[in-house]
């Protein structure tokens, strides 16, 4: 058997303003992760991998990170993913600013 | 006085401009993939970050006019959050600009003499100095006539463009190095030998995942002889460097492997073959950049408003001792401006800030700024008569932190709250150590203390050579610091040496308590520096006070 699949959000950086966006299932963009299509199946994964690696003049540098299923949508598992959602820690800046 | 573009510069400066505009304008338009775009905009100093885009801003050896910090602080209001942040390679970055308007930054940069080029990429890096430079009581020579001279030299040099990897030149004018020159690719020491002018030249030397001290390649270099001297090294580098793996491509490694004498002899080898094409021409242009770094006419200052200052205002008087360094003139003295106020991010200054900085420097100290490696300013030249003021100014705007050398004045990379390379934060450990130790107010009885804190390995907060040095890693999916004791970045540069396991973010604080509090017990008496104390006994008894239970555990 194969190993268990995480589940997964595809992200990547905007292009103009370089902040962190989420791929959401009817194929836009969006600057929440609880938006983003969450992914639980991993060819699936790659295939919205391949779609958003073609969104090149949109989103910079797409990758899949790990995600788990939260009350209002995905949430971030690694503490790296977390800081992506709100900011940085010494000032209220970023995603954290408009929240 | 600073050395100021000549026609030459500013059309190249203003050139590159003018293309960077165009390629941000295809990527925008979809014309420029990213792979494409990547590598142009690294040229140029622009970074994607994990929030935004970065822009580096090369502060050539740390040198500043009251116009450029204004630029600076214009800068930060009309295209960043109003702040930028000082660098331990005396940088400036600001965190937040938006892809379309950095050609607009750019263009404002040039106006003041300003730019970005060369700031990323496997190139010659900014030249960094002593940041006391021109103004240091123990200086042999200004090293920034060297360091413009390796500046101009190296900028689109086309033989030098694509390195194994980057490269980075320190230059000194002084035996106390303030420059770290050990932990540079090329580290440069001004000396004056029977009258003589030449230079020491140290390589190898480096941070990061393999840290190394520098090796003396040379011990005297005739001064006539530097730049084919190091274009010779670098030519060797160029071809003996490591291409097949990025880890082993800095010239520190290649001096491992090959040996010091080995590269030695073929550096002498090239530079013998080299040497005669320069004919002199580097050594007028040398001559006429020193004439651009004269000193200024200094105007003769009476100590008495100083003395007394210092003797009825206790404020002043701490920061009068912690914050002053010995300047050239018994009646001036270099005052370094803490941007470590306790709590506050590590080397961030604000536009009012740097405003006030640029007027201090313009009112009192000959339009003259500085920008040092341990990320605070420096004002090098303030007559004694004028600190009273200067100190009045700086406290009103959260600047007149007394803790110059102290254990709140922590070197910190911007860590994962900002870089896409980072495992860990920096800054909210740096924040914390620092606020804890004003609650203990302990740090001036803890004396001389250099925490550096880096969030990677790649080590841009200089924590191999902190006398703590912190390093944040990821383990497994948390946060987790690692502590080294016992490094030094002067003249008697020492690689700390890692204590033990990790802590976590909630650990490291207290762990860094009891380690002081360790040492204030250590210490033979007050005189005893912690790093004094390290090299009389080692790491043992220091080890002990970080792990109580392990000690516990063996008894």
């Amino acid at each position: 058997m194969s190993r268990q699949f995480t589940p997964k959000v595809v992200t990547a950086n905007a292009l103009i303003e370089g902040d962190a966006i989420w791929l959401t299932e009817d194929d836009r963009w969006t600057r929440d992760i609880r938006e983003a299509e969450l992914i639980e199946d991993e060819a699936h994964g790659q295939l919205r991998l391949l779609h958003a690696l073609s969104q090149d003049s949109v989103a910079v540098g797409a990758y899949l990170a790990d995600a788990k299923p939260g009350e209002r949508g995905p949430e971030p598992v690694h503490f790296r993913e977390a800081f992506r959602t709100r900011g940085p820690s010494n000032y209220a800046h970023g995603k954290q600013e408009v929240a | 006085m600073m050395y100021h573009y000549n026609d030459f510069d500013e059309a190249f400066v203003r050139g590159r401009v003018a293309q960077f505009r165009g390629q941000v304008e295809r990527r925008i338009d979809g014309s420029l993939t990213e792979d494409e775009f990547r590598p142009l905009r690294l040229m140029n100093g622009l970074y994607l970050q994990l929030h935004a885009y970065m822009l580096r801003v090369a502060i050539p050896y740390g040198t500043l006019d009251s116009r450029k910090m204004r630029q600076l602080a214009m800068i930060a209001d009309r295209w960043d959050k109003g702040y930028g942040h000082f660098t331990t390679r005396q940088n400036i970055q600001y965190n937040w600009p938006a892809l379309k308007d950095v050609p607009d930054i750019l263009d404002a940069l040039a106006d003041v003499g300003m730019h970005a080029i060369q700031t990323s990429g496997n190139t010659i890096r900014n030249v960094t100095a002593d940041h006391f430079a021109g103004a240091a009581a123990d200086e042999v020579a200004d090293p920034r006539p060297v360091a413009e001279l390796l500046r101009q030299w190296s900028t689109d040099h086309p033989e030098f463009q694509f390195l194994p990897r980057k490269f980075k030149i320190a230059v000194t004018g002084a035996e106390a190095d303030r420059a770290v020159i050990r932990s540079h690719d090329i580290g440069i020491q001004i000396l004056r030998r029977d009258g003589e002018i030449g230079y020491r030249v140290i390589i190898g030397g480096g941070l990061g995942r393999t840290p190394m001290v520098g090796k003396v390649l040379t011990d005297f270099l005739p001064a006539a002889d530097l730049l084919p001297y190091c274009e010779a090294i670098v030519s060797v580098y160029n071809v003996l460097g490591r291409r097949d793996n990025k880890y082993k491509a800095r010239v520190k490694i290649t001096v491992h492997e090959n040996g010091i004498d080995a590269i030695r002899d073929q550096v002498n080898e090239r530079f013998a073959l080299i040497r005669p094409q320069f004919s002199g021409v580097d050594q007028r242009m040398l001559r006429e950049i020193e004439r651009s770094f004269a000193l200024p006419s200094f105007r003769p200052s009476s100590r008495d408003a100083f003395e007394a200052a210092r003797n009825s205002d206790p404020v002043f008087r701490s920061w009068a001792d912690t914050n002053l360094a010995a300047h050239r003139r018994d009646d001036h003295a270099i005052v370094s401006i803490s941007l470590k106020k306790h709590g506050a991010t590590p080397g961030d200054a604000t536009s009012a800030q740097m405003r006030l900085m640029a007027d201090l420097a313009e009112r009192h100290g000959y339009d003259e700024l500085r920008i040092s490696h341990e990320q605070n300013v420096i004002l090098p030249h303030v007559p004694m008569g004028d600190l009273p003021a200067v100190h009045a100014a700086l406290k009103d705007a959260g600047l007149a932190t007394a803790n110059i050398g102290l254990i709140s004045d922590i070197i910190a990379c911007p860590g994962m709250d900002y870089c896409a390379l980072a495992t860990a934060r920096s800054i909210p450990i740096a924040q914390e150590i620092a606020l804890r130790f004003d609650e203990l107010k302990m740090e001036h009885e803890v004396g001389p203390l250099k925490i550096k804190i880096s969030g990677c390995i790649n080590a841009c907060g200089h924590h191999h050579v902190g006398h703590i040095g912190i390093l944040g890693l990821d383990r497994a999916g948390v946060e987790n610091y690692q502590i080294t004791l016992g490094g030094d970045g002067t003249e008697t540069t020492v690689i700390g040496e890692r204590a033990g396991p990790g802590f976590s973010a909630d650990e490291i604080v207290p762990a860094i308590e009891r380690l002081v509090k360790g040492y204030l017990e250590l210490r033979e008496d007050a005189g005893e520096t912690f790093l004094q104390c390290y090299r009389r006994l080692g790491l043992g008894p220091f080890k002990a006070t970080l792990y109580p239970e392990a000690r516990a555990d063996a008894a």
